[in-house]
């Protein structure tokens, strides 16, 4: 399998790569690690006329302490963000399902931003930060900087809140240090995307619960939070983690299968949250 | 549309011009002629072309050679030592029947020795998990999994034995 | 001391663990072109235009093809099928051009350009769908669906009315082995570079000597000037014995273009058009005493072929199914019959097992289907209708099969041994009545297949020059040897094998043997390596040639040692008069003393230390074995895990127990995998959804168990070695094992069988659904 011819250009500043999607416009893709876009392109599936690589600008790479959250560069490699002591100190729950993600491989290459900004409901970031609510910090070609709320990124399948002249520079992630937390994926095998998985924290009846492959986007059980904050049971409130969904139908798994994965494994997590 | 890379494969580096379409592991195969790393797959699933980039290991068919430029590249073919002894991992492989028709098996020795060098004593609950994105469909794995260990049971490089 | 029964190192790993192993794609001869197809993204359609224009127009592209381009259009060895779509086209996937490229990044961008228009048709895509009256044809000319047919034979259907009618209980059940994919590791490749003076193709294929035999006489070029060479090659399974287009196509397109052509499969293109296996419909009814005894059993099978039967092949799959339906047990009356039907998928044929896992899943299935309903223990019911370990040879009632030996009643009372039995039902009990333990469940079991094919006839049955497999050994001056085989392996360790064979019976070091394979101008004619036929008869081949080789060196050394032949022994290669270790020959002069004619005495000829055997087996070997299978089942999510699987197998003598454990481990995993995750899904409109690793689930390490190995030794009669073969008993084997735990797992709900593979939706559903009522 063998990609589309396309014209590639090595970015070597967030703003050297801002410059080239302005001047490419929709025609250009930003490639970072690689792992959603390549095979995309090996496939057919998609057909850029520019690559812009930013996998190795330096000043999108980081891990920082913001004071109450901790910054992440866009193009931090899974296993970065995995690996990190801060993340795995102040928000465990993000560390814990980054080093869920794929395969070794895959996480050595593969971005956090990269993950985020492809936007697909079946990967495990979009579903943490959607349940911790993150930040994601956009930059266009002006220079303008945004904040987008995690829980307004993610706007369709494959679609999220970017302009075509923007691009993700950082992730923002509260610091939830003593929250109970839990991640639970389910999958036929380990390297497979999850048929449904949840991202959930939880401090006394407050709890950010999000859902992977649950629908178009990540998605968070906002029945089951509300429920816990009146004072229902895990149990009980696990049994509405589907509601208001709109769970995709493949090979593994119909809606009805997924609804029901959804509220056993939101209560898995909540349990083992409290625990 | 044609770019000049610079890669170190193996300790040699090179300049070279490709396509930006280049994968690497096409980079490695056919300009760089070496051609033990091997393409099982077009998604990157089964892990037979994995090599170590900057000492990580790295799915080659997932990675454009553009990508690779100024980078240090290691492949199967620069895991023995110039004497010809054999890397602890190749040796486990060897010792424990750990390959059949040997095709994964490049992928699965860059992958052991990308687990070893994070853990040095892996359970053998994590080596199945590391190598969880190499596919081998004639081992079982269970003979790649007692590999592993006897590579991380044996870290020093091992004389090569008799030849086949 | 013995090497036959040690666990020897492999001679084949230093090259494959260095990256020095040569697979066909690695082959690299200067002018080498690339081969891509144009293939069918409908199921089944009339081909209204093809559009070539603007892809031989792109620079870099050779030379761009359809059928009408070729002088013989007919693919040998399929069924009604061209070598490129001709008019129709049948399945997805189904090549209907071909593109001659400088590289490959031409060759794709160039097949994206080839436009082809399509008339769809209403197609078919189960056989229920294919034996509907009225059904679309997938070959019009045939005037149905069914192509091939094995009715019952009226004299055992009267047998089997009669076992019925004086049967106290009877059950019926339909079983389905969904169609699978081998996945061998390397796709499907081929160099074809053909000469003024030749045609040299190195392919990736199970057995160089038939596909020489099959291009030669395709092409109209004689085989002295047609080599094909079989480098590494990265598994078959079953998949690599089939003539695909691209094996006729590649040595054509070099002719025509004057340079090497060379064709690599990508993993999609494997999915869509390498033979897949298995699909086979059941429907089946057995009749019973109260004690579990099995007193007839009628077996009916719709082979699910797709669209281009690979011949004979995909016929024989059945076939061997109905020789083996009866399994290890003692079944009086027996009718078994098969439909072979067309659909417009991808062809299907061998895959490891061929037929005989088929048969296994049938039989296991059944005796286990006979315990549910008389309540007594299933390994009870098998210890009662196993084949007397005092009536071999055997003979089944409805077919000319005769198992050569066995001792079913001791794998499984080892493989009882082995999981401790008792303490595991009880566990089983305890969880299964605490709502808060996983669902467990116990499987057995107790197969057995047929292999070493075979005796004369057997292979030519399916299209082979012979059932033979040949071995030469030859001396070479310093005393050391090199072994030519017709086998021609791909990750079974044959060279070792064959190595380990040779060393004891030439009292050489095995580290002076070499064995060469796979290149039909170097190598005698062999078969190939299919049908776990290589160590019982490429072995006997190895062995036999080397006592030969032997007695000649024997002679030398005598002469040398002017001492009488049967007076010699030959320690650590040093041949001297019994028990007088003073004076010795080594092997390096004894060797040298065969081509060196001064040397030898007068009635010795130069060139005595060479010997060529085609070894023909007595009978076909029966491998059997008991397998134990615990899952564990998740209450609310319908996960299935094999937690512990216990494997005793019997293969009669074991040449090298690292080896044939290898075998057994992989082959129960690939069994796993078919029980748990494997299926190629097409849907209504034709459409593959399976395409690539993504979607079709091959498991990974992290995926699968470790299996418990034991082992019983019971020999064939059928060769010297007693070896019975152990490629394919794993996959046998292991998929009943796993189906029956999980249908034991859920017997508290009512369940009698479930569908592969067994998915937690399919799981949850079940539980669900009892739960609900």
């Amino acid at each position: 399998m063998i990609p589309p011819k396309f014209d590639y250009v090595k970015a070597r500043s967030a703003d050297e790569a801002l410059a080239a999607l302005a001047e490419h416009g929709e025609d250009a893709k930003l490639l970072a690690g690689g792992h959603s876009l390549i095979p995309l392109l090996k496939l057919r599936l998609s057909s850029p006329s520019v690559l812009i690589d930013i996998g190795e600008i330096a000043d999108l790479s980081y891990i920082n302490d913001g004071g109450t959250h901790i910054a992440i560069g866009a193009a931090t490699t899974h296993r970065t963000v995995a690996h990190s002591e801060l993340l795995r100190a102040q928000v465990p729950l993000l560390a814990h399902a980054t080093g869920q993600v794929g395969d070794p491989q895959v996480r050595n290459r593969g971005t956090i931003g990269g993950s985020i900004a492809h936007g697909d409901p079946a990967s495990d970031q979009p579903a943490v930060l959607v349940a911790i609510d993150a930040v994601l910090v956009a930059r266009s070609a002006t220079g303008s900087q945004r904040e987008i709320p995690a829980g307004e990124f993610f706007r369709s399948f494959l679609e999220t809140a970017l302009a075509p002249d923007e691009m993700l520079v950082e992730i923002r992630v509260p610091k939830i240090p003593g929250a109970g937390w839990s991640f639970q994926k389910f999958n036929r095998r380990a390297q497979d995307w999850a048929i449904v998985g949840v991202a959930a924290v939880l401090d006394g009846t407050s709890a950010g619960i999000g859902l992977v492959n649950m629908g178009g986007t990540p998605v968070r059980a906002k029945a089951t939070e509300e429920a816990l904050a009146g004072g229902a049971s895990p149990a009980e409130a696990a049994a509405h983690a589907a509601d208001g969904t709109d769970p995709p139908s493949d090979l593994n798994a119909d809606p009805d299968y997924r609804c029901h994965l959804a509220r056993v494994l939101v209560g898995r997590a909540l349990h083992e949250a409290r625990s | 549309m044609q770019r000049e890379v610079t890669i170190s494969v193996n300790g040699a580096t090179r300049t070279d011009t490709v396509e930006p379409r280049l994968l690497l592991v096409h980079y490695l195969r056919e300009q760089r002629r070496l051609t033990g790393t091997h393409i099982g797959c077009d998604t990157s699933n089964c892990g037979a072309c994995t090599v170590l980039i900057d000492g990580l290991s790295a799915k080659s068919c997932t990675v454009l050679a553009v990508q690779a430029d100024g980078h240090e590249v290691s492949t199967i073919e620069g895991l023995a030592g110039s004497d010809g002894s054999f890397h602890p991992v190749q040796e486990g492989f060897r010792q424990c029947h750990g390959l059949q028709c040997g095709y994964c098996t490049p992928g699965m020795i860059m992958a052991s020795v990308g687990i070893l060098a994070d853990n040095p004593h892996p359970s053998e609950s994590e080596i199945r998990m590391g190598l969880e994105g190499n596919i081998c469909r004639c081992t079982g794995y269970q003979k790649i999994v007692e590999a592993v260990q006897w590579a991380a049971a044996h870290p020093q490089p091992q004389p090569a034995g008799q030849g086949g | 001391m013995s090497m036959v029964g040690t666990r020897v190192i492999r001679k084949e790993d230093p090259n494959l663990i260095t990256g020095r192993g040569l697979f066909t794609d690695d082959v690299s001869i200067m002018g080498t072109t690339i081969m891509a197809f144009v293939r069918s993204t409908e199921a089944h359609a009339d081909i209204v235009s093809v559009d070539l224009a603007e892809a031989r127009a792109l620079p870099g592209v050779l030379v761009v093809i359809t059928v009408d381009d070729l002088e013989t259009q007919e693919l040998p060895g399929a069924f009604m099928r061209t070598v490129l779509a001709k008019d129709r086209v049948r399945f997805v996937g189904e090549p209907i051009a071909v593109v001659v490229a400088e590289d490959r990044y031409i060759a794709a961008d160039a097949v994206e350009l080839v436009q082809v228009t399509y008339r769809p048709l209403p197609l078919v895509i189960t056989p229920v769908e294919a034996l509907a009256v009225g059904a679309p044809l997938v070959q019009e000319a045939l005037g149905t669906n069914v192509c091939f047919e094995v009715p019952w034979p009226q004299e055992q259907i009267d047998q089997v009315d009669r076992a019925f009618e004086a049967a106290p209980r009877q059950a019926s059940t339909t079983f389905h082995s969904q169609r699978v994919h081998p996945v061998p590791m390397e796709p499907s490749a081929i160099l074809a570079d053909w000469g003024p003076d030749k045609l040299t193709v190195w392919a990736s294929t199970q057995m160089p000597h038939g596909l020489r035999n099959c291009l030669s006489s395709f092409l109209g070029v004689p085989q002295h000037q047609c080599r094909v060479i079989q480098p590494d090659v990265g598994g078959g399974f079953g998949a690599k014995v089939q003539q695909y287009p691209e094996l006729f196509l590649a040595p054509i397109l070099s002719k025509r273009l004057g340079r090497p052509v060379k064709y690599v499969q990508t993993r999609t293109e494997c999915f869509a058009i390498m033979c897949s296996g298995r699909d086979q419909h059941h429907e089946i009814d057995v009749a019973f005493d109260d004690d579990g005894h099995i007193l007839g059993l009628r077996s009916l099978i719709h082979a699910d072929l797709g669209a281009y039967p690979d011949l004979p092949n995909s016929f024989g799959m059945p076939t061997l199914t109905n020789w083996m339906s009866s399994g290890c047990y003692k079944i009086p009356a027996i009718v078994a019959g098969y439909k072979c039907v067309l659909t417009n998928k991808t062809p299907q044929s061998a895959y490891r097992g061929a037929g005989r896992p088929e048969a296994s899943f049938l039989a296991e299935r059944v005796v286990d289907l006979i315990a549910d309903e008389t309540g007594i223990d299933p390994a009870e019911v098998r210890l009662r209708n196993f084949i007397p370990t005092d009536e071999f040879p055997y003979k089944v009632p409805h077919a000319e099969v005769y198992y050569d030996s066995g001792n079913y009643p001791l794998s499984l009372h080892e493989a009882l041994r082995l999981c401790d039995y008792e303490n595991l039902k009880v566990e089983r009990d305890r969880r299964n009545a605490d709502a808060s333990e996983k669902l467990m469940g116990i499987g057995f079991s107790t197969w057995v297949e047929i292999a070493a094919f075979g005796p004369r006839g057997a292979l030519e049955g399916f299209g082979h020059i012979g059932s033979y497999e040949s071995a030469q050994v030859k001396i070479q001056p310093d005393g050391t040897a090199i072994i030519a085989t017709g086998a021609s392996p791909h990750g079974q360790g044959t060279h070792t094998t064959l190595a380990m064979i040779a060393a004891d019976e030439l009292h050489m070091s095995i580290d002076n043997i070499t064995v060469r394979s796979g290149d039909t101008d170097t190598t005698p004619q062999g078969v190939g390596t299919m049908g776990s036929r290589t160590a019982a008869i490429a072995g006997e081949a190895t062995k036999q040639a080397s006592i030969k080789v032997f007695q000649n060196a024997c002679k030398i050394a005598a002469h040398m040692l002017e001492a009488n032949p049967d007076d010699l022994e030959c320690v650590d290669g040093l041949f001297q008069v019994k028990g007088v270790p003073s004076k010795t020959i080594p092997w390096s002069q004894v060797g040298w003393a065969g081509l060196s004619p001064t040397l030898l005495p007068d009635d010795i000829p130069a060139g005595c230390l060479e010997s060529t055997v085609f070894a023909e087996p007595t009978g076909f070997t029966y491998p059997a074995g008991a397998y134990v299978c615990v899952v564990g089942i998740d209450r609310d999510t319908g996960h299935v895990e094999v937690e512990k699987f216990y494997s005793v197998d019997d293969c009669g003598t074991v040449i090298n127990p690292l080896l044939a454990e290898g075998q057994v481990q992989g082959g129960i995993i690939q069994g796993i995998a078919q029980a748990l995750f494997e299926e190629m899904v097409w849907d209504s409109a034709g459409q593959p959804l399976t395409t690539t690793l993504m979607d079709y689930l091959a498991p990974a390490a992290s995926d699968v168990p470790s299996i418990i190995d034991g082992r019983t030794n019971t020999p064939t009669p059928h060769n010297s070695l007693g070896a019975k073969g152990i490629g394919e008993s794993g996959t046998i084997g292991s998929t009943p094992a796993v189906v029956n735990a999980v249908v034991n797992a859920l017997a508290q709900y009512g369940v009698k069988n479930i569908a592969m593979p067994i998915s937690p939706q399919r799981v949850w559903r079940i539980l669900n659904q009892a739960q609900g009522a």
